[in-house]
């Protein structure tokens, strides 16, 4: 195939089908996330620090597992709720951010933001490994990206750092890493 | 550091507001691991048998078991230990659910409640922050509607809560403690909490348990989950479908009722109605159990969905499992509707599944029959159904003959008098017991419900099949995989047993096989029980993930206790015989060690004696089924015998009755 830039690479993109139908509120994916995370490995448990939450209300049957995404500095201007075959869900409840606004996807003592790694370095997500309710199943797939894309999403996320830290101090900190490396 | 448990307890003095963080010693836990086996320890040490259930000195345990909280699958339970009013015994209830795993991530072990709080309360424990609250405005609220209302108070949505309803406020015999999805029901637990004024203990826990070694332990926890998986695709073959999967039993998902409502007892544990399931009636139940359930639902780090959530039209939403899902419907003679409709609102007043629609049902039974009359039911509607609400909202709230079956049948009988006692047929020291009535007395069974303490048959029955199957061919087939047998007799056992001619019961399996299968099956229920695990995935069910193999390498590698299947076995008949030594001074003796007289039809007391003393033998407790100064000595358990010599119960130096048999076990 041929693009205007030349190159198309191959990228894994790797998606967690989350069937919201099948959970049953066991949290055993919070359980085994924070236990594979902990240092060493498996030396502690807590769900607290998980990568996985699941927001479960059991009398209004809401059950849903949310895997932690980015930080972000800011909350939404705005919350918003869904109403999904008449049950309403709290704002936020999709939301994968470690944000201001709630204590969820952060270490409870540090409140260092945590993020989803998808396990690196296992064969598969141990989340989807541990429920055997089959309410999380791993897909990968190949797509090919332009990388053009990659460097705009780069350029993206270069900006968000500099409104967050400063222009200078990113600069700064760009030096260090690649004196370091 | 401390592995697996957190090290702490709280203790809590309702009496004087006054709130400790206790750090614990290790040593106890080796000796008696965690959960019953420590809550035991201390009500030995704490509440002497002078104290009833409703002193300000009586304890009221909530303690998680010892492997609660780390990732061992289905380790979630909640064992609650105080005083009976009831059997006026120890009582050890349990409960799944969510809340002990919360307590360990908050940092502690167990909750002591001691002494009474003037005032209604809650206590929020909150990491270490814990605070003794107001709850006078939660009076009279239902057990669930009290968990939604805290945790909105709080802005909590993720703390669990265990709580009471009416009923416990009220002192009701058989009141239960709720926590979502489960409850710890026998034994009257709940009137205790009741009487201490605390509506409800609410946890919620943010820090680390941590694990001894961890790569073993998620090793072993990888083996449990493909086990369950193996099972769920292999399920036993020539046994009913309740009995061949894994689990607490599947009522929540099961629909046909045909063994339940044809072999158990409907009304007052009296009437068998065989030829009772028919296709209209399975259509019918199908329907209502397919419309109400909304989910079925599991307990903490469990796969196995054993409960779920029950919505009926016009009523809250509430959670449900097991067998409640019918003991009201055959306690009142009516139909699936009514028994989950009424099970709602048993649920917010907070009672026990078992014991209520057999109290209710045995009221009205003395009514028939004229022994209670017309003044003591006052208002009481024409309709059957009717008369179980109106029933229901008298005892909860102890109105007028309320008052009188808020004690269970046992003490309503007492009280009652005019030959009541003849209809409270249906107790074992005291409490009442499924509604069963058998033909041909079962030897093993027999022994359970004597000698069980915990004074439920589903909580010392399992890992030995109910009955025979028909053919050797059967039997070879289900012994090949059973690796869970602790020694390799149990598989002849049950190889040889007919179900019919020489090797059939009541004289086979063999009195010492019987005590063999007996003490096999306790001991597991009771290991579960300090390690908090499930019996659904151990004790329970046939053929289970946990066994005395692979449970030493959990509590050595979890716990960091080194232990083999022998230093375990030890361990849990220490605590066991504590538990014994603990009814023993309260007065429990052989005499109350008897299943109902009507449990099965043919009888056979010579056997039944002698199944009884060798029991004793094997357990090292004498004819009296008192606990032996040798015995006691070999468990290290003398400080036992010493107290129990002061009190004149065992005599210094008396003639041990400890077989050669169990010495050669040590
Ligand atoms: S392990 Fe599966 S079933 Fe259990 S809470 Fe997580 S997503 Fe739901
Ligand atoms: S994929 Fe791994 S890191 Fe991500 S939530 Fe699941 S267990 Fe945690
Ligand atoms: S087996 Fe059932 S009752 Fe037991 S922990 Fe699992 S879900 Fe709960």
């Amino acid at each position: 195939m041929d693009t205007v830039n030349g190159e198309k690479k191959k990228k894994i993109i790797k998606t967690i089908k989350i069937d919201v139908d099948k959970c049953n509120g066991c949290r055993a994916c919070e359980v085994i996330c924070s236990a594979f995370h902990a240092e060493p490995k498996y030396s502690s448990n807590n769900p607290a620090r998980s990568r996985i939450k699941v927001i479960r209300d059991p009398l209004r049957d809401i059950y849903i597992p949310v895997y932690a995404g980015e930080y972000t500095v800011a909350e939404c201007a705005g919350r918003d709720k869904y109403i999904i075959d008449g049950k309403e869900y709290d704002e936020c409840a999709f939301c994968r951010a470690s944000c201001p606004s709630r204590e969820d996807f952060k270490e409870p003592d540090s409140g260092l933001p945590l993020k989803c790694d998808m396990c690196e370095g296992e064969d598969e997500p141990l989340c989807v490994k541990w429920c055997l309710a089959d309410a999380l199943i791993y897909e990968e797939r190949e797509e090919e990206v332009e990388e053009e894309e990659t460097l705009e999403e780069l350029e993206v996320g270069l900006e968000s750092l500099a409104s967050k830290y400063g222009l200078q101090e990113l600069k700064e900190a760009l030096a260090r890493l690649s004196q370091q490396g | 550091m401390r592995y697996a448990e957190t090290g702490f307890n709280l203790e809590i003095d309702l009496s004087r507001g006054n709130i400790e963080r206790v750090a614990t010693d290790p040593k106890d836990t080796e000796l008696y691991l965690g959960g019953l086996g420590t809550n035991a320890k201390i009500l030995w040490d704490r509440v002497p048998p002078e104290v009833d259930a409703f002193s300000p000195d009586n304890l009221l345990i909530f303690s998680a078991g010892l492997l609660c909280g780390t990732p061992a699958t289905g380790c979630n339970r909640t064992i609650v230990s105080t005083m009976s009013p009831q059997t006026k015994l120890m009582a050890f209830s349990m409960m799944g659910g969510f809340w002990a795993p919360e307590l360990k991530y908050a940092g502690y072990d167990k909750v002591i409640l001691r002494g009474k709080s003037p005032d209604l309360v809650y206590i929020w424990i909150h990491n270490d922050q814990v605070e003794i609250r107001d709850a006078s405005h939660l009076a009279g609220k239902g057990a669930i509607e009290t968990a939604e209302l805290i945790k909105q108070e709080l802005r909590e949505p993720k703390a669990q809560v265990a709580a009471i309803g009416l009923a416990g406020e009220n002192r009701v015999f058989y009141a239960s403690i709720e926590q979502g999805r489960s409850s710890a029901s026998r034994g009257g637990i709940g009137a205790v909490m009741g009487d201490k004024k605390v509506k409800a203990i609410v946890v919620r826990g943010t820090n680390d348990i941590n694990i001894a070694q961890p790569a073993e332990f998620i090793g072993l926890c990888n083996e449990v989950l493909e086990y369950i998986k193996y099972r769920e695709e292999h399920p036993i073959p020539g046994v009913m479908p309740i009995l061949a999967g894994l689990g607490s039993p599947q009522e929540m998902k099961v629909h046909d009722e045909k063994w339940h409502t044809e072999n158990f007892m409907w009304g007052n544990s009296r009437v068998r109605r065989k030829g009772f399931w028919n296709d209209e009636i399975a259509e019918n139940w199908k329907e209502t159990l397919e419309s109400a359930r909304t989910r079925l639902i599991s307990c903490f780090n469990c796969p196995m969905k054993c409960g779920a959530t029950i919505s009926m039209p016009g009523l809250p939403t509430y959670m449900m499992k097991c067998f409640t899902k019918l003991t009201y419907t055959m306690g009142a003679f009516s139909d699936l509707d009514f028994g989950l409709r009424i099970a709602q609102r048993a649920t917010e007043y907070g009672v026990d599944g078992f014991s209520t629609p057999q109290v209710m049902a045995f009221a009205l039974e003395l009514y028939e029959n004229g022994i209670l009359t017309d003044d003591d039911f006052p208002g009481m509607p024409e309709d059957n159904e009717g008369r179980f609400y109106w029933l229901l909202d008298r005892i909860v709230r102890r109105e007028g003959i309320g008052d009188v079956l808020a004690d269970g049948t046992y003490w309503a009988a007492k009280a009652i008098g005019k030959g009541a006692e003849e209809y409270a047929h249906n107790t074992i020291k005291k409490h009442e017991q499924l509604p069963l009535k058998l033909s041909m007395l079962n030897p093993i069974y027999f022994l359970m419900y004597s000698t069980g303490e915990k004074i439920n048959i589903t909580q010392i029955e399992g890992q030995f099949p109910q009955a025979p199957f028909p053919k050797r061919e059967q039997r070879e087939e289900f012994v090949k995989d059973w690796i869970q047998v602790p020694d390799e007799k149990f598989k002849q056992y049950f190889l040889d047993w007919e179900p019919r001619g020489e090797n059939s019961m009541p004289y086979y399996p063999t009195v010492p096989m019987v005590c063999d299968i007996v003490d096999w099956q306790e001991m597991m229920h009771y290991i579960d029980d300090a390690l908090g695990q499930c019996a659904g995935l151990s004790s329970f069910p046939l053929k289970p993930p946990y066994h005395i193999h692979n449970y030493p390498k959990f509590i050595s590698a979890g716990a960091g206790i080194d232990m083999d299947e022998d230093s375990l076995t030890q361990a849990a008949r220490r605590y066991r015989t504590l538990v014994r030594a603990i009814n023993i001074r309260r007065g429990m003796r052989r005499a109350d060690e008897k299943p109902p007289a009507d449990h099965w039809k043919k009888r056979f007391p010579e056997l039944e004696a002698k199944l009884l003393d060798e029991y004793y033998k094997l357990k090292g407790w004498n004819k009296e089924g008192i606990p032996t100064q040798e015995a006691l000595h070999k468990l290290g358990l003398d400080y036992v015998s010493r107290d129990f010599i002061e009190r004149g119960i065992l005599t210094e130096g008396e003639e041990a009755s400890v077989p050669e048999d169990s010495e050669k076990k040590e």
